[in-house]
């Protein structure tokens, strides 16, 4: 029993280290801030929540793993709040989207600043 | 604000304070599981901490307060939740895979979808299930509509990709928030 709970918890923490990774190269490679904030959203997401969930599987319902699982909803709001702060600020400082970029509806709106 | 109608036939003022009230539960039980100890320090701190939150941030909260004790919201709540892991999931990777692939196939833009909810929490929770979901990320709520950024345009039909984009939660949403 000991073993199938330190290999399942492994197990998640090498899939929220290896997302961790993936949302890192997409980065780097991605061509514009919007394109990034999507990788760094959902893979880093994803994977720290897989990570908190390792945790919370190595330790069970202790001290430390309610800590992990409490940190995941906390993790989420604040990763799609911050999310969707950079994405309006940039766009409102006029940083333009991408070469790639297909589709523009955001331009002709005429938002208030205040 | 049409949102708010008063389903319990209470007064305003009672439901006011129920409003802190909920509140003043809501960040004490969040101070229990963060701390997870019943000490009686601990526990005076997390009385006063949660008493200056709900100081401070009470207008804040959710006007209608009555929502708390209706069951099918979290019946419906729970349902949504398994709905929004496995799209989390998918996301996940459906970005790894545009990431990963030597030509990266992104077709980027965005996008202006019509929204049906009308109060002000609901919008926030379909905002942030639409960041979490495969491609997309809510820019900015203007009157009636949410702007997304979409990392690959499917289709240049409106009714498709509002269908697409945040057809999958709105339902659910407006059961459990709306």
């Amino acid at each position: 029993m000991a073993d199938i709970i330190i290999i399942l918890s492994t197990l998640l923490i090498a899939i929220g280290i290896l997302f961790n990774i993936f949302g890192c190269v997409g980065l780097l490679r991605l061509p514009d801030v919007y394109n990034r904030l999507q990788s760094a959203t959902k893979c880093v997401t994803l994977g720290t929540c897989s990570i908190l969930l390792g945790v919370l599987v190595r330790y069970g319902f202790a001290s430390i793993g309610i800590k992990a699982l409490v940190a995941i909803p906390l993790l989420f709001f604040t990763a799609t709040v911050a999310a969707h702060a950079l994405a309006k600020a940039s766009y409102r400082f006029g940083i333009k989207l991408g070469e790639k970029s297909v589709h523009d509806d955001y331009k002709d709106e005429d938002y208030d600043v205040s | 604000m049409s949102a708010d109608e008063n389903y319990t036939g209470l007064s305003y003022t009672k439901l006011n304070i129920m409003r802190y009230l909920a509140l003043f539960i809501t960040s004490f039980i969040f101070w229990l599981l963060l701390t997870w100890s019943v000490e009686p320090g601990s526990v005076v701190v997390g009385l006063a901490v949660a008493g200056i939150t709900t100081f401070f941030f009470g207008k804040y909260y959710f006007k209608n307060v009555a929502k708390f004790i209706q069951l099918h919201r979290y019946y419906w709540f729970i349902i949504y939740l398994f709905i929004f892991i496995w799209e989390c999931i998918k996301a996940n990777f459906d970005v790894a895979y545009r990431v990963l692939h030597p030509k990266m196939p992104i077709k980027p833009g965005i996008v202006r979808v019509p929204l049906t909810l009308k109060s002000p929490f609901a919008r926030a929770m379909l905002a942030n299930s639409i960041t979490m979901t495969p491609g997309t990320i809510a820019v900015d709520i203007v009157k009636d509509n949410i702007y997304v950024h979409w990392i690959y345009i499917s289709s240049e039909d409106p009714v498709e990709y509002t269908a697409k984009v945040s057809g999958r939660f709105e339902d659910y949403i407006k059961k459990i928030f709306d």
